[in-house]
């Protein structure tokens, strides 16, 4: 991981920001350089709601360089409650206990590190929502 | 523009070459298929290659090849969409002779995954994904089918009626000369494999091989196989933004573009070689290509509608799964594969009497589709 690609990524990753179309109003995350809505370029900022539901999810058993040591991990397509879908680990769970549908809420953890001396990389991944 | 034919094509076994540099694997394939069609007048070569720059860190893959055949001096160029590599190096290469620009190309697929580890061909793989906001939450290709296997479970089938996608792929091989993996294998034996994204069990994925082949392109004449339409399409990157994820856009918008540059009803397909790297991938793009409705495809499969006397013959020589998936190399494979049925000179794996045949290659889940249909000619 580069420094300036961490270092953009920052904001949108860490807050959940996503943008709104100053055009037609429709809402993305991550942000888009056009609509693809209404096919303008303007866009404001969109903060995304931090609960939401599992629509589907797998657990990932053989993972790419730089997950192993979470394996086996969950990762879902989670719509949020204010209708925006995103991908994330679920975390915080066993993975034989992940149903469709369950509530889930943003949490800020660590992603991976660049070996011992690179970025440490962090993100939001979710959890089960304690009712 | 002119209409294009298959003059010759080249097919190596997908397997471990360990012994083998990339350029010489390619110069198997092309050099059979050279011999095949008949002509050394080659004046293009389009060369599909997915990771090369990845797993032999090599890039200017166009000239490297032109070089390995002795061919300094050759235009060449290396078509790159992920696992579409081949679709779409396929339909730039039928454009150059179409349009006039060439007389005769060679389009040859290479990809040589045995020289890296395991872990790094499923990062390789996921590397056809959008990689800040999907490949960073840990994803991997298979797990972003096992997402979309999950919803068709829910609403239109069981585990082992997408599972027999696999089954059936190894059925069509056994025999095939050019397969990595010519035997039959069980329901049991794929559903009782560890899981390697839920629901997608281990022995539902196509494994790791080396592969090439090659395809001769030359202005059609009145007998032959033609290029009745080659199609390219995409979609949206990432799976967030689909709003009916078992629906594969870019493979629909493909289909119908080429049924409708064909002249050929879905119904007119005598047989097809779809995406089946996954075996929900090979169901889905069985719909989405508009071949079987919507929520039938793994039924149909399942009771024997995908054999080669089956009402859909599908992946008649194994297809990803059995014949193998060297990624960049797969199109290509596809495509000669159709070529030699429609040609009648398919051997064991013959489909009667087949006319029409289509191609589906994809790239990403579903983010670049290429749709190419060949037809036969005159008899």
């Amino acid at each position: 991981m580069s420094v300036p690609r961490y270092w953009r990524e920052e904001v949108p990753r860490y807050r959940l920001l996503g943008k709104e179309c100053t055009g037609c109003g429709a809402k993305f995350f991550p942000a888009r350089p056009v609509c693809t809505k209404c096919g303008s370029t303007e866009f404001k900022d969109h903060k995304l709601a931090e609960t939401g539901e599992v629509v589907t999810w797998t657990v990932i058993r053989n993972p790419p360089p730089g997950f192993e040591k979470y394996k086996p991990y969950v990762v879902a397509l989670i719509e949020l409650e204010d209708g925006m879908r995103l991908l994330s680990q679920v975390v915080d769970v066993d993975p034989e206990e992940v149903q469709k549908g369950m509530r889930v809420e943003a949490v800020f953890r660590r992603v991976k590190e660049d070996g011992k001396a690179g970025i440490i990389q962090y993100g939001y991944k979710f959890r089960p929502v304690v009712e | 523009m002119r209409k294009v034919a298959v003059a010759g094509v080249g097919l190596v076994k997908v397997s471990e070459h360990w012994g083998k540099p990339i350029g010489a694997l390619f110069a198997d394939a092309a050099l059979q298929a050279v011999k095949d069609a008949g002509t050394d007048d080659v004046d293009g070569l389009y060369v599909s290659n997915m990771s090369g720059a990845l797993m032999q860190e090599q890039l200017n893959m166009g000239a490297l090849m032109a070089d390995a055949i002795a061919k300094q001096g050759l235009h060449a160029v290396r078509a790159e969409a992920g696992s579409a590599s081949g679709g779409v190096a396929f339909h730039e290469a039928v454009k150059a002779v179409a349009s006039g620009y060439s007389d005769c190309v060679l389009v040859a697929g290479v990809e040589k995954m045995s020289d890296v580890l395991p872990e790094v061909v499923t990062k390789s793989l996921v590397m056809e994904e959008e990689q800040e906001y999907s490949a960073y939450t840990g994803v991997t290709k298979a797990g972003l089918s096992a997402m979309l296997h999950r919803l068709y479970l829910d609403l239109y089938a069981e585990p082992s009626e997408v599972g027999m996608m696999a089954v059936q792929s190894h059925e069509n091989a056994v025999g095939c000369r050019h397969a990595q993996y010519p035997f039959r294998m069980s329901i049991e034996r794929a559903m009782d494999s560890p899981m390697e994204a839920d629901p997608i069990h281990m022995m539902e994925c196509a494994g790791i091989g080396d592969g090439a082949a090659a395809i001769v392109l030359v202005p059609a004449d009145t007998e032959g196989v033609e290029v009745a339409a080659t199609t390219v399409a995409t979609d949206y990157c990432s799976l967030p933004m689909r709003e009916d994820p078992l629906t594969l856009g870019a493979v629909k918008t493909a289909a119908e573009k080429a049924y409708k540059m064909a002249a050929v009803k879905p119904g007119d397909v005598d047989l097809v070689e779809v995406q089946d790297d996954f075996t929900i991938n090979g169901v889905l793009s069985l719909e989405s290509l508009g071949l079987v409705e919507r929520g039938r495809a793994a039924k149909l499969v399942a009771g024997g509608g995908a054999a080669r006397d089956g009402e859909l013959p599908t992946n008649t020589f194994g297809g990803l799964k059995a014949r193998g998936n060297p990624l960049g190399a797969t199109g290509v494979y596809q495509v000669a594969e159709v070529a030699l049925q429609l040609r009648g000179a398919a051997g064991d794996h013959q489909v009667e009497d087949a006319k029409v045949g289509l191609a589906q290659n994809m790239g990403g889940l579903g983010s670049t589709c290429a749709v190419t249909i060949l037809r036969r000619l005159g008899r």
